[in-house]
């Protein structure tokens, strides 16, 4: 057994380590794909070390036939652009007008479409780890997504978010 | 906050964007300042007024000054050593 002269050096490690930031994107919808690639373009921007995981269907957020064309859902979003009765937001043609609504808020806030945040996040470093159960599960290719993903399964992640200091579930 | 109007290395206007612009674009110019330059940054997001602070804190970076002009805010940010 040795002793462990080295653990004040490894403290001293610790203390000067960027923080860390461990997200869980689960959703794909156009909505709801923003909060994780906002939380992660602002958490790079302060230094800080970000990676996302993308499951289930926020794999879509990589998926590039896929991410130019999330939307926002209609039905069963109280909360949504457009606000009807829920029964009307089954009509077809309600998905796409709330998407519509939605991405011109966004232009009139002048927020970047979701494109140019994925390469913000990418630019500025952000790790993004693409599910590989949920590949497997819903047929997606290591092709089929955008590049610079690493195919990571649960336990991948876990390492990486285990040293987190902040870790959210989107 | 002061009246003294700090020393400016360079200025950015993120006047009309929204989190997480500002400090989006604050963090990106910054990144290319030398440690003890100032960066003015104005802003019109409301978030500002406690991000910006937030951000220098989280860098490592010193807020010198802030100043309230009607609805906008502006920032003087001394870039930090690391």
């Amino acid at each position: 057994m040795t002793a462990t002269p080295q653990n004040g050096a490894e403290s001293a490690k610790e203390t000067t380590r960027p923080k860390r930031l461990a997200l869980v994107a689960s959703k794909g919808t156009l909505d709801q794909a923003y909060p994780p690639l906002i939380l992660a373009t602002t958490a790079a921007s302060l230094g800080w070390d970000v990676g996302i995981y993308f499951t289930f269907y926020g794999l879509d957020i990589l998926h590039q036939d896929r991410f130019e064309k999330l939307k926002v859902a209609s039905l069963a979003n109280p909360a949504g652009p457009i606000r009807v009765p829920n029964l009307l937001g089954a009509v077809p043609g309600a998905t796409a007008a709330a998407t519509k609504v939605m991405k011109n808020w966004m232009k009139k806030s002048r927020m970047p479409e979701l494109p140019e945040f994925i390469e913000m996040a990418q630019g500025l470093g952000v790790t993004f780890f693409a599910c590989a159960t949920t590949m497997g599960v819903m047929g997606v290719e290591e092709t089929d997504l955008i590049e610079g993903c690493d195919i990571a399964g649960a336990a991948a992640f876990l390492d990486f978010a285990a040293d987190a200091d902040v870790q959210l579930y989107v | 906050m002061t009246t003294e109007t700090p020393h400016v290395d360079e200025t950015l206007d993120t006047s009309g964007l929204l989190c997480p612009l500002p400090v989006y674009k604050a963090g990106m110019a910054l990144g290319n300042l030398e440690p003890g330059q100032v960066l003015q940054l104005i802003c019109t997001d409301p978030g500002s007024l406690e991000d910006i602070p937030a951000m220098a804190r989280q860098r490592g970076d010193t807020l010198v000054a802030s100043e309230e002009r009607g609805d906008t805010q502006v920032f003087w940010i001394e870039k930090g050593k690391v």
